[in-house]
């Protein structure tokens, strides 16, 4: 089945195909105002998905600080990694 | 096994980004603002029930002039609380351990009911410095006991917070590690310490709530006085 041909511009992230990565990336906005709205556009999306539903369990908030706990890490990497199992100090 | 108990304390840098940067920001994300709706989601509610308790809790002491400082306290209070419990995940950094942090909060705030103090009311806020029913010999002496104390408010403020936390991480971390170094050799003593350290993780939640409401509420406290 062929789709009508889209422009790689209009896809969202998950459609773009590997091959067209380079050239999806260099038509977004990379300026401060750009990043800083798709920040705000990634954070509203996870929120009426996961929050802003009408019987939200823990599960929203659970994931985000799972997220902030795996980020932390991944952060103090290099400082945690000295931390081992020595027989002499 | 740690080789230096203090490490947790450092602010790593990532990217040259350091790591106090995401934790500061974190609360920001947690709280987001309510919508339009008559009926908001579960977690909008049950911020909302909290902050209005809290508010309605705080400002009992105040009188009229100080209900202007309601929505500061408030965040403050809010600010504090997340920064702890989020501290208290692991592999986080807490900004509040930091002294830096926390006589940021501290001396401002302290200063300004101070200040307002002198301003509006310059003899009842002077009159503070000497209590009611003094013997007329320990007037002096008691003038400069109460400069002296009320100089030293800011200090105690953010180094109570400070301490209390950096007190009760360390705890956690060398009960953890005498938890885990017994375990191979002693298991029964190693199962009690890790109900010490499960009694100690609930401490420390309460710890946290706890201090935090203290700040604030001394806050209240001294600019019920000045205001």
């Amino acid at each position: 089945m062929a789709d009508r041909p889209v422009p790689v511009a209009e896809k969202r992230l998950m459609d773009v195909k590997l091959g067209e990565l380079p050239s999806w990336l260099g038509t977004r906005d990379f300026t401060p105002n750009g990043l800083i709205n798709s920040v705000r556009g990634g954070y509203e999306r996870y929120y009426n998905k996961y929050i802003n539903v009408r019987k939200g369990g823990i599960g929203g908030v659970a994931m985000l600080l799972a997220g902030y706990v795996a980020l932390s890490y991944l952060w103090e990497y290099d400082h945690i990694k000295h931390d081992r199992w020595r027989k002499y100090h | 096994m740690a080789l230096n108990f203090f490490d947790q304390f450092m602010s790593p840098t990532y990217l040259g980004i350091p790591l106090i940067a995401l934790a500061l920001s974190l609360p920001w994300v947690l709280f987001p603002t309510p919508s339009s709706r008559w009926l908001n989601n579960r977690l909008l509610t049950l911020q909302g029930w909290f902050i209005n308790r809290f508010t309605q809790q705080m400002l009992l002491p105040l009188n009229l002039g100080g209900h202007k400082w309601a929505v500061l306290l408030t965040s403050m209070m809010i600010f504090l609380v997340t920064l702890k419990m989020l501290g208290l995940l692991p592999y986080t950094f807490t900004p509040t351990t930091q002294l830096s942090l926390n006589m940021g909060f501290a001396v401002p705030l302290w200063l300004a009911t101070v200040v307002i103090g002198l301003r509006n009311q310059p003899t009842v806020a002077l009159g503070h410095l000497l209590p009611e029913g003094t013997p007329v010999v320990l007037i002096p002496f008691l003038i400069i006991v109460e400069t002296f104390s009320l100089l030293i408010r800011p200090l105690a403020l953010g180094v109570r917070l400070t301490a209390n936390l950096t007190a009760g991480h360390l705890l956690i971390q060398l009960i953890a590690t005498a938890a885990f170094v017994l375990l191979p050799m002693m298991p029964t003593v190693a199962i009690l310490t890790a109900t010490v350290l499960f009694l100690l993780t609930l401490l420390e939640v309460a710890v946290a709530m706890i201090q935090a409401y203290v700040f604030v509420l001394l806050l209240t406290l001294y600019l019920q006085e000045n205001t």
